[in-house]
């Protein structure tokens, strides 16, 4: 990959990079923009996820740490997909609110229901360890600006695993009852981490751009159950989901989910807020 | 609990068991102190709950540096401070009141007196 401008490195965002791209910043090939797709989707449904429990979380403080985490998403996920669409003429509004269930490219574990406190810190204990060993990989992709989105991720979502393991240990060595829901709440997410390190399609032909999915399920290994025992859980051994989110495939969840995400700018088009 | 509602309620034992069951629902309270990058003291900032020390440091982090303004977070246990009575700051603080004396601005340079 062939860059006419470097300076996108520090603090990156959507901003920046439309401003870039603007100044003749090269735009990712079709094929790059589909591997950025897939990646903003994933933090796009998981930010509006979090988001659905501000103003239901167990405590005040809580409900700012999920919010704080949703927006830290929501702000890689526009990046990916402002940099993604700019090789269709598309903004980031556009992808994220006028595509339908089967144009969406996250993982399915993404867009989860978020049942109790447990399931969803289950499923953000998953989701961030991935996060971590993806963007740790990507900061050195060729594509300088994939690169400088994950340099800016990888700082935030340290936070975030961080978060969900201190949540891990407290429930699990906590109550009975918390005990049994953080128990609940892995075995719930479990069959959704396979696919995670599945071979994607939209990864392959992108050598020294993408990172091969498979080769992140060592890191996650590597943490993931060791976290698991250590807060007095067992590492669930249940049967993989179909997965296929990659692909354009979904549970039942997602189209509730994407209903309320894109009511109001399809009722309102071209609206600004 | 209003009075009317304890009336209605004598079974001492029952109400013990609802008071403990309040009291686990709610986290403890800890202060908070920040200090922002040109600061050289840390800086009350607000109070918080937290159900243990270190994620009250994370809960800090949230929300009383989301802007930037910090560079070190201290909690301390809300019931580990002391504090002097409000109620009674007439009498606490008089001996400080009308002794002017105390203040550099008090005092006007003597005549000769260079450098001051």
């Amino acid at each position: 990959m062939r860059h006419t401008n470097r300076a996108i490195s520090t603090a990156v965002s959507a901003e920046t990079i439309e401003r870039e791209l603007e100044e003749g910043l090269d735009r990712p090939s079709d094929a790059v923009a589909r591997y950025a797709l897939g990646l903003g989707d994933d933090a796009l449904i998981l930010a509006q996820r979090l988001g659905e429990w501000i103003a239901h979380a167990p405590e005040l403080e809580e409900d700012v740490a999920l919010g704080n985490i949703g927006l830290d998403l929501l702000g890689h996920a526009r990046s990916f997909l402002t940099y993604a669409g700019s090789a269709w003429g598309l903004g980031e509004d556009d992808l994220a609110y006028f595509r339908d269930e089967h144009e969406f490219r996250n993982q399915q574990l993404f867009e989860r229901p978020n049942g109790d406190f447990a399931h969803t810190i289950a499923r953000q204990l998953f989701a961030s360890v991935y996060f971590d060993a993806l963007y740790r990989r990507l900061t050195s992709s060729a594509d300088a600006t994939l690169a400088a989105i994950a340099a800016k991720a990888l700082k935030e979502v340290e936070y975030h695993v961080d978060h969900s393991v201190q949540w891990v240990r407290r429930l699990g060595l906590g109550t009975d009852v918390s005990h049994v829901r953080m128990q609940a709440g892995l075995d719930a997410m479990w069959p959704f981490v396979d696919e995670l390190f599945r071979p994607d399609p939209s990864a392959a032909g992108l050598e020294g751009v993408a990172v091969p999915p498979e080769e992140l399920r060592d890191p996650f290994d590597r943490t993931v159950p060791a976290v698991i025992a250590e807060a007095g859980l067992r590492v669930p051994d249940i049967p993989a989901a179909r997965g296929g989110g990659r692909d354009g495939m979904h549970t039942e969840a997602f189209g509730h989910l994407l209903a309320e995400m894109q009511v109001l700018a399809r009722q309102h088009p071209g609206a600004t807020w | 609990m209003s009075a009317s509602a304890e009336r209605q309620r004598p079974d001492g034992q029952q109400r013990a068991e609802q008071q403990a069951a309040e009291q686990h629902e709610t986290w403890p309270l800890w202060e908070v102190f920040i200090r922002s990058s040109r600061g050289l003291s840390h800086v009350h900032a607000g109070s918080l709950h937290a159900p243990d020390a270190v994620m009250a440091v994370r809960n800090a982090r949230d929300l009383y540096t989301r802007r930037g303004e910090g560079v070190s977070v201290w909690v301390v246990p809300s019931s580990a401070i002391t504090a002097s009575d409000v109620d009674a700051r007439d009498a606490f603080f008089e001996s400080a009141e009308g002794k002017e004396f105390r203040h550099a601005t008090y005092y006007t340079a003597s005549e000769g007196v260079p450098h001051l």
